[in-house]
């Protein structure tokens, strides 16, 4: 079968990380990503079936590995060589379990239940399944999601295998582009139910990339009655920003100055903003670079939240003003089971599901790309922001491999 | 015999016209057979003994008034209020003409036995004066005498221990100033008549007073409604003064008016800079050798260093009248004096209205012309320098020249940082920004904070400059600026040429070919009489 697939390589690591520091998505022509023909993959055990992806989008944590700005901290959660691809909508070919041979969407999650491990550990028992313990036991190698193991292969592929306590049904009268946000939907909710947003707050979402402008759209729909602050660089994300629920979109370079007017804040300085005296409520933060960090510490508010839906890795701020001013810092990864604003208790991929469908989030799918133009497409997805564009996906729906017998 | 303003037809032998351009300057070839030049008078002649005619006045008043030394006595409590940093333009040599006022009215009070007297600077919302801007103001000796016991102050408009409620006018409109002047046994003011809407009872009810008072009539209503506001008789900012100058009389606050003009001696008749105020056909050798050596050095030198330049010039302007006594009377005198210097008649309109914007207005003295202040200079002070009809038709063209940086200054203006980036984002509707962020900026704590402790203006400021322009942006089809930084010109909603001849080309898709063009030769300042 034809995939991308990355491999444990130094020197291409080394080449991708340099490429990747001169040019976003540089990393993708010289680093241990090649498109490669290979086995396809053979099922794991029971319960897996194997899949035919359609589409899977591209997400800033597979731009961080490609690039090379992956932390370290993941080495020995993920196993090599493995096919990215973790945001998938593919076609089940043979009912298993309850799930219909038909459409579906991944819950990548290699969880407990995937890994065949009995009893589960106490997270995946409350089904929380992003803060699984087990993920480099039992049945299948490490692998802290689906297109991180090299035994389930990934989504940037014709083929793939899933367990089927990671399938979802698709609705018939879904479209693809729609299905394959889901999973990145999932992300975005469980951030915007993490932070724990009260009535009445203050809440800065920092980044208005797909990531960011989920999160706004989860916000509006599952959080309390709360004033959401957008801080979008580009006109495309501000107007999608304002169109999924923002009150208050902030294009400009300084934050500061517009959260203070927001918030009645106080500022140090003359004229010139040094700090501010409140600030929001809640900063979360959906870039998750340094810069993005040091921003959410100096527009938060004394006992304000700070949380990190984008992924981080090695950065470097000073936190005199998080133990100054009692900041909560806390991270929101992945998803699992939420408990709503009513008391209610929903799987965060259901969730995810309405709002999808509610806020039409099809929509931010702005370009698809065959696998052999792969390098065209993580560039444009490093760039989406400035292209103009939201979500890139590959298609897979026209590759031979994938349609054969 | 000073020559007064005229109107030059510029024809093919017209020489290149002088554009002030920021810190620099442009010369430009304007179209012949359809534009005009409005040129200003020649500076009039100064007053020979300005001491003597000082004390003349305060023994002589005009109007309803005793002379100043019969309203001295002693136990009694005397304010002297005076005009702030933005008068005059550029600030001009020392001694400064309230200097040599106040010095006279202190020696009448020390003769008479005061001893309770305050010096407050009127700056109403503008930022507080610093200790060398009121140095040069009053006097290193008044400010020695006065200011280390407390008794040379900053008006603050946000004090409310330091306020006082008089009343209201018969539309409405609330009355509050500060609480010593009015709870004074007299306000002596001391006014520098720059232009002629300056003086009067502008001096008492708008530069001592508060956030509360001066809404009523800085607002887009009354700038629509004030055509121009240079033009009392036809100024709605006149009247709204002029009902509460009546409300503070009648509640037995009594002032009594010193007000002096100047003339239009901006550059000098020595020196390099004198070439600014000479007419372009009428330039020596010298003159075209200094000016393409100043114009050459300015373009080579950075901003900062030309800024500086720039705001270290000290204009020689000198005092052509003073006049004291009772409010309008004085001010009815010190019109026509005023008018004496600036007006320039001038016959019908044009489709276009070109200027070149220096570098200060009266909101950037020893600070930054950011893009707010050039809209508020071009189309607030420029533009309504006329009386009878604008210079320019109705759906005319505005054409201004100005470098325009994305530049604030920070300590001085922190809330038009905010407007700009914030309001003009949003809105360049007067009305609209008046009714959905005025409220928010003017009750902002933080600017509230650096007006009353630092030197910003006040946090409403930047919403009343706009305001400025409100006749004008209803007035007019187009503004364009050349030589302006793009972006910054696009947030003021207005269009960028790069050139005048581009912006000729640009203004005939409003205004159609062969359009005709005024262009006011200003500074030194000039008033359009627009019969």
């Amino acid at each position: 079968m034809k995939a991308l697939r990355f491999e444990r390589d130094i020197p291409r690591f080394a080449a991708a990380t340099i490429a990747g520091r001169l040019n976003a998505g540089g990393g993708a022509k010289v680093g241990p990503l090649r498109l490669r023909t290979i086995d396809d993959p053979s099922l794991p055990g029971t319960g897996w079936a194997e899949i035919r992806p359609r589409l899977a989008g591209i997400c800033g944590s597979d731009l961080a590995t490609i690039d090379g700005r992956s932390s370290r901290y993941f080495e020995p959660l993920v196993s090599f060589p493995f096919v990215p691809g973790h945001e998938v909508v593919a076609d089940l070919d043979q009912s298993i379990g309850d799930v219909p041979a038909g459409r579906v969407v991944v819950e990548p999650v290699l969880g407990c239940v995937t890994r065949n491990i009995d009893p589960v550990c106490g997270p995946c028992a409350h089904g929380d399944l992003g803060n699984c313990e087990r993920i480099t036991f039992g049945a299948i190698s490490p692998g802290l999601q689906s297109g991180f193991c090299c035994d389930t292969g990934g989504g940037w592929s014709t083929r793939m295998v899933a367990h089927v306590s990671q399938l979802h049904a698709v609705p018939s009268e879904w479209s693809d582009e729609a299905a394959v946000m889901v999973e990145p939907t999932a992300c975005a909710v469980h951030g915007a139910l993490a932070a724990g947003v009260a009535e009445g707050d203050v809440v800065v979402v920092l980044g208005s990339g797909a990531l960011g402008l989920l999160t706004i759209a989860a916000l509006r729909h599952f959080a309390p009655p709360c004033t959401i602050v957008a801080v979008a660089r580009h006109p495309h994300q501000q107007d999608l920003a304002r169109d999924l629920g923002a009150d208050h979109v902030i294009g400009s370079e300084h934050i500061a100055r517009p959260i203070r007017r927001l918030t009645g804040s106080l500022a140090i300085g003359d004229g010139d903003i040094v700090r501010l005296t409140g600030g929001a409520d809640h900063v979360i933060d959906c870039v998750g670079s340094q810069e993005s960090l040091t921003e959410a510490l100096a527009v938060i508010r004394p006992k304000g939240r700070i949380t990190m839906v984008g992924m981080p890795g090695h950065v470097h701020v000073d936190l005199t003003g998080l133990w100054h001013r009692e900041i909560a810092l806390v991270g929101a990864y992945a998803y699992g089971t939420e408990t709503l604003p009513d008391g209610a208790v929903r799987r965060t991929f259901d969730l995810a599901f309405e709002l999808v469908a509610a806020a039409d989030l099809g929509r931010l799918v702005s370009a698809t790309y065959p696998l052999d133009r792969y390098d065209e497409a993580i560039t444009h997805a490093a760039a989406a922001g400035r292209r103009g564009a939201v979500r890139i996906a590959f298609d897979l729906r026209n590759e031979k491999e994938r349609n054969r017998a | 015999m000073p020559r007064p303003g005229f109107v030059l037809d510029v024809d093919r032998s017209t020489p290149p016209i002088l554009f002030h351009h920021g810190e620099g300057f442009r010369l430009e070839k304007l179209p012949a057979g359809r534009t005009r030049v409005i040129y200003p008078a020649e500076p009039l002649e100064p007053l020979k003994n300005p001491t003597g005619a000082i004390r003349d006045a305060l023994d002589n008043p005009i109007g309803d008034s005793e002379p100043l030394r019969a309203l001295l006595r002693p136990g009694m409590k005397l304010t002297i209020a005076f005009d702030d940093i933005s008068l005059p333009l550029p600030p001009m040599k020392r001694p400064d003409i309230r200097q040599r006022v106040i010095e006279a009215v202190l020696e009448m009070a020390a003769a008479a036995g005061v001893d309770d007297v305050v010096l407050i600077a009127a700056l109403a919302l503008h930022r507080r004066m610093t200790e060398d801007e009121l140095r040069h103001a009053v006097g290193d000796r008044v400010y020695d005498a006065f200011a280390p016991r407390g008794l040379l102050l900053n008006h603050d408009a946000e004090d409310p221990d330091n306020l006082l409620f008089i009343g209201e006018t018969e539309k409405g409109e609330e009355v509050e100033i500060n609480r010593r002047a009015a709870e004074s046994d007299l306000i002596v003011y001391v006014n520098i008549n720059l232009v002629s809407m300056d003086g009067g009872w502008k001096s008492t009810a708008t530069g001592l007073a508060s956030y509360r008072s001066l809404r009523h009539h800085h607002n887009p209503h009354t700038m629509r409604h004030s055509r121009s506001f240079m033009d009392q008789h036809r100024s709605e900012l006149h009247s709204a003064n002029w009902r509460m100058g009546k409300v503070l009389r009648d509640s037995g606050v009594k002032v009594f008016q010193i007000e002096t003009t100047m003339n239009n001696n901006v550059f000098g008749t020595e020196g390099p800079m004198s070439v600014l105020q000479k007419r372009e056909w009428e330039w020596t050798m010298k003159d075209r050798v200094s000016m393409m050596g100043m114009k050459a050095a300015l373009d080579r030198m950075p901003q900062r260093t030309r800024r500086s330049i720039f705001n270290s010039w000290q204009a020689p302007h000198a005092m052509t009248s003073v006049q004291a006594g009772e409010v309008e009377a004085v001010h009815r005198l010190t019109t026509e004096n005023v008018y004496a210097q600036h007006l320039v008649p001038v016959e019908g309109q044009t489709d276009i209205l070109t200027m070149g914007l220096p570098y200060i207005s009266p909101y950037n003295v020893n600070s930054i012309l950011n893009p707010i202040l050039v809209a508020c200079l071009g189309l607030g002070y420029f533009f309504n320098l006329y009386r009878g009809i604008p210079p320019v038709r109705e759906g005319g063209v505005v054409i201004m020249s100005h470098p325009t940086p994305w530049e604030f200054h920070p300590v001085h203006h922190p809330s038009y940082i905010d407007f700009f980036d914030q309001v003009l984002s949003v809105t360049h509707d007067p009305v609209r920004m008046e009714q959905e962020f005025e409220k928010s900026f003017a009750e902002d704590e933080w600017y509230r904070h650096l007006y009353r402790t630092s030197y910003a203006y006040h946090g409403v400021h930047p919403f009343y400059m706009w305001y400025w322009c409100a006749h004008a942006l209803q007035h007019v089809g187009q503004v364009i600026i050349v030589g302006g930084d793009v972006r910054a010109v696009r947030r003021l909603g207005f269009k960028p040429a790069s050139t005048l001849q581009d912006a000729l080309e640009m203004a005939s898709d409003v205004v159609g070919r062969d359009a005709t063009i005024t262009h006011l030769h200003n500074p030194p300042i000039l008033m359009a009489d627009v019969s």
